[in-house]
């Protein structure tokens, strides 16, 4: 027989994350240097205020294409060999964009940092983006378009964001561009946007891992040193709501097995000051696997393989989004159950347990979050992209013990809003529709996809 | 203290093991560089040992093993270790089942006696309203990850297509919705106490802790659990190291694009000639600077994406699988014959040393990478302690790597990728709504 005693903690063992260096240099770039002697990799990551949110009206897609048109060339090596230089140093690289700003990386055994760092400063400041490489990547951008009309969940966040945000809203059109916005996009339009996004202020390269301060300083220096000056432009943004009532969008697609569901409103800005107690909130409404509405959809009632529940952090205000996929046949009494425990957490505290849950597991699984050096650098990308302090990931565990099942409740009901909640269903409008017309749900509307 | 071994070339993570008297064999390998430690543990059971009439039942149990044993209620697996600031989950394969924990190293014991109390006392806590909701959630898996997914299906097309009837890797791993209905609790019970066993499993601890503390720990929780009787042995697994024959499957499905599968069989994960097959995967399918990569996306552009894996199956015969994406303008024909290309001009004139060299450098990075992570370290310890009672060659994989020469690629590319070892999996849009759409957007991309 196995012991029956549960055992208890040991101590617990200090945990730092790890120290950083932040400087400007001369040319006006941000470096960040995350020192972490444990194997012999590095990852260096370029962060540019050149996101989705930067992009000119009319101009969707633009942020994502200019970002990968980066690895397509330069005045001394074309993209084939570019990608040919990189991967035989073993080195990986990616480029992309989201919301609020542009991004190349690379991850690479140390012994190769120089050489690698090198290339990608070539990469990142005389890009040519030849003509032929761009209209290459923009049909590829319209080939991902096309096969989201049969991906379930890709065409559900998609629509969810279109129907819940005013069409004024950059967040209510697809970040990497819609079919119509990048057939127009030339390369004209990438040069442009390069031009007047990717400078020396709006930049910051973060370095995570064997290397010293020193070394990082002078292989950026060196990697740099044609970066255009000019600072970050900061764009004017509108988060609204596209409506204050509810609504059940069904976006038909017939024969579905599933329904594929999002519920939600508009969230809070990442630099919301009731950020934390608002993350506890939804760690015990959605954000874990023994969460309410998980337990609830999935152990309770067998709806579904997975439910959950999380804010899209972003300089503006992202979506709060509930998500899960269900079988067909129950989308309505699912529905039902998430809109019963959004009511429930706003209309009384949290157990002492539940709160307890949320805080121990996030202020727990806080080393195990940063193992590796892309972890480490993508935590100090956002401390940067966000103007986080300084001692932000220090005072983090203790943000976290200091929330409360009254800021826990505080936060529910001042940030969760029932009569504003958008509901959009990817599913079999056949199947579904005539369940979905009781009024508590909001005006149906039914989209043939 | 780091993983540093000076050069990179004799960098190794140390390993202990030992073997408890019930056959348990355990693997550890200290890192103290931050407060957390991973346990692991192998079953070595996937749906390969299935028998007919419950496909998935390996997968279908891997759910019921979170659902409390004789000292731990339903769910408060993952409750204590969310509680204790883990992460935790578990998966199951073609040949094994593994179930494993992130924890902050104080919490070593919790994390090995939930493991032990399951793999000790399961059946006390199996009731048939348990089994019939986790069957529910799993026919919404299946829902979830095959038959509402694009190309969802491609998992157990390919093995039905790709081994003979009543091989053990010919069946559903998620099986089918008729076999997961028809799930007993006897079956269970019987599963349970044939495979779940000491004896049939690998344990691996990686990270923060003290050896002799993690040895006491280990030994007393699992001791008291009993020996299984031996498991019936699986049929005959091995197979000509070719098809034989060209093999073909059309699948006409709710895709927006064509997409093809091309499969061929390939040396078992971990014999000598696996390396190069692994190598010659890189060639064709790993990264941009890839073969498929370069000449069907870069130059010819008849492909959205492009990319090449192997299964790394340890028995009877690996998989080496590529796969391409066409554009919306390419029809399934030319994307087949355009891949067939490919295959024809490696297969006739191999490949060259510097694209030998530059999937050797990618592999050995992405080797250094995976052992950033304590759980990565395990589960790996728990792979090769599992398929070939050799935890060590965790250690030798990159030079393994290193000693694959463009002559042993070529070698292998004559063996293996002519045309009688090659099987087709081609998903096209189905008639009608699709394929009008694909014209559409082709004709807006100009």
């Amino acid at each position: 027989m196995v012991t029956t005693l549960r055992p208890k903690s040991g101590p617990t063992r200090r945990y730092h994350f790890p120290e950083f260096h932040d400087a400007v240099l001369p040319s006006g770039i941000r470096l960040v240097t995350a020192p972490v002697k444990k194997l012999p990799l590095a990852t260096v990551l370029v962060i540019v205020d050149a996101g989705s949110v930067n992009e000119p009206r009319g101009k969707e897609g633009i942020a994502s294409l200019t970002a990968a048109g980066l690895l397509e060339g330069t005045s001394q090596l074309d993209g084939a060999d570019l990608a040919e230089k990189f991967e035989q140093l073993g080195t990986s690289l990616e480029s992309g964009a989201d919301w609020d700003s542009a991004f190349v990386k690379i991850t690479t055994l140390s012994d190769k940092l120089e050489e690698a760092t090198r290339l990608l400063g070539e990469v990142i400041s005389s890009p040519v983006f030849p003509e032929r490489e761009i209209e290459r990547l923009k049909a590829e951008r319209l080939a991902e378009i096309l096969q989201l009309e049969t991906e379930p969940r890709g065409l559900a966040d998609e629509k969810f964001s279109e129907f819940l945000y005013s069409p004024e809203s950059r967040y209510s059109r697809p970040d990497e561009g819609s079919t119509e916005s990048v057939s127009a996009l030339s390369r004209e339009d990438v040069d442009q946007f390069y031009r007047s996004n990717y400078r020396s202020g709006a930049t910051t390269v973060i370095v995570a891992g064997d290397v010293t301060p020193e070394r990082a300083r002078a292989m950026v220096l060196g990697a740099f040193q044609k970066w255009p000056a000019g600072s970050a432009q900061k764009p004017e943004l509108t988060a609204t709501a596209r409506t204050n009532s509810r609504r059940v969008h069904i976006v038909h697609k017939p024969e579905a097995s599933q329904s594929e569901l999002r519920v939600g409103h508009v969230g809070l800005p990442r630099r919301h000051p009731d950020f934390f107690p608002t993350m506890v909130m939804n760690a015990v409404l959605g954000g874990l696997f023994g969460s309410r509405i998980n337990l609830n959809l999935r152990e309770v009632h067998g709806y579904t393989y997975g439910a959950s529940s999380y804010y899209d952090w972003r300089r503006g205000a992202g979506p709060f989004v509930v998500s899960t996929a269900v079988e067909s046949e129950v989308t309505s009494p699912a529905l039902t159950e998430i809109l019963l425990e959004i009511d429930r957490i706003r209309s009384e505290k949290i157990s002492d347990e539940e709160l307890s849950l949320a805080r121990d597991y996030l202020e727990g699984v806080f080393p195990i979050r940063y193992e590796t050096t892309a972890a480490i650098a993508a935590a100090l990308a956002i401390q940067v992209i966000h103007d986080l302090p300084a001692d932000y990931y220090d005072t983090y565990r203790k943000n976290i013990r200091n929330v409360s099942t009254e800021a826990v409740l505080e936060a529910a009901t001042t940030h969760l809003h029932p009569p504003q909640l958008q509901t959009v269903i990817v599913g079999d409008a056949k199947m579904i529709q005539g369940s979905l017309t009781d009024p508590k749900f909001g005006d149906l509307i039914v989209h043939n996809a | 203290m780091g993983l540093h071994g000076g050069q990179f070339t004799t960098m190794r993570i140390p390993i202990e093991i030992f073997q408890l008297d019930n056959g348990l064999f355990v693997t550890l390998s200290e890192d103290h560089t931050a407060p957390i430690v991973a346990v692991n543990l192998w079953y070595h059971v996937g749906s390969a040992n299935e028998r007919s009439g419950r496909t998935g039942f390996a997968h279908l149990f891997e759910h019921m093993l979170f659902q409390g044993s004789a000292h731990v209620g339903s769910n408060e697996h993952f409750e204590l270790i969310q509680r204790a600031g883990g992460t935790l989950n578990g998966s199951t394969w073609l040949e094994r089942t593994n179930y494993f924990e992130t924890v902050p190293s104080n919490e070593l014991a919790l994390a090995l006696w939930l493991e032990a109390d399951r793999m000790g006392e399961l059946l006390p806590a199996m009731t048939q309203e348990k089994l019939d909701t986790q069957r529910d959630v799993v026919k919404n898996e299946r829902r979830w990850a095959v038959d509402n997914q694009p190309y969802g299906t491609m998992l157990e097309k390919m093995q039905e297509l790709v081994f003979p009837p009543s091989h053990p890797f010919q069946h559903s791993l998620i099986g089918s919705m008729e076999d997961l209905t028809a799930a007993s609790l006897d079956d269970v019970a019987q599963f349970f106490s044939t495979y779940y066993t000491p004896d049939n499993a690998v344990l691996s601890i990686a990270g923060d802790f003290d050896a002799a503390e993690a040895r006491r720990l280990v030994s007393e929780y699992f001791r008291p659990i009993p020996r299984g009787k031996g498991k019936p042995p699986l049929p005959p697994m091995s197979l000509p190291p070719v098809f034989g024959k060209q093999l073909r499957e059309v699948v006409h499905d709710d895709v927006s694009l064509p997409r093809l599968f091309k499969a061929f069989r390939s040396p078992v994960f971990g014999s000598e000639k696996y390396y190069a097959a692994s190598v010659a995967s890189a060639i064709l399918g790993l990264r941009k600077g890839s073969r498929l990569h370069r000449s069907l996306v870069r130059e010819r552009q008849i492909a959205a994406d492009a990319s090449a894996f192997t299964f790394d199956l340890a028995k009877g015969t690996d998989l080496l699988v590529i796969d391409v994406t066409a554009r919306p303008e390419t029809g399934s024909t030319q994307l087949e014959e355009e891949v067939e290309r490919e295959i024809d001009l490696l297969y006739r004139e191999g490949v060259t040393e510097p694209e030998v060299k530059r999937a050797i450098a990618l592999i050995e990075t992405d080797l250094v990478v995976s052992l950033q992570s304590a759980g990565e370290r395990a589960d790996r310890l728990s792979m090769f302690a599992t398929y070939f009672n050799r935890p060590e060659l965790i250690n030798e994989q990159a030079d393994r790597y290193r000693e694959v020469t463009a002559e042993r690629v070529n070698a292998l590319v004559s063996e293996r990728f002519g045309q009688d070892n090659r099987a087709s999996l081609l998903y096209v849009p189905k008639e009608g709504v699709e394929s009008e759409r694909a014209l559409a957007a082709a004709a807006s991309a100009d």
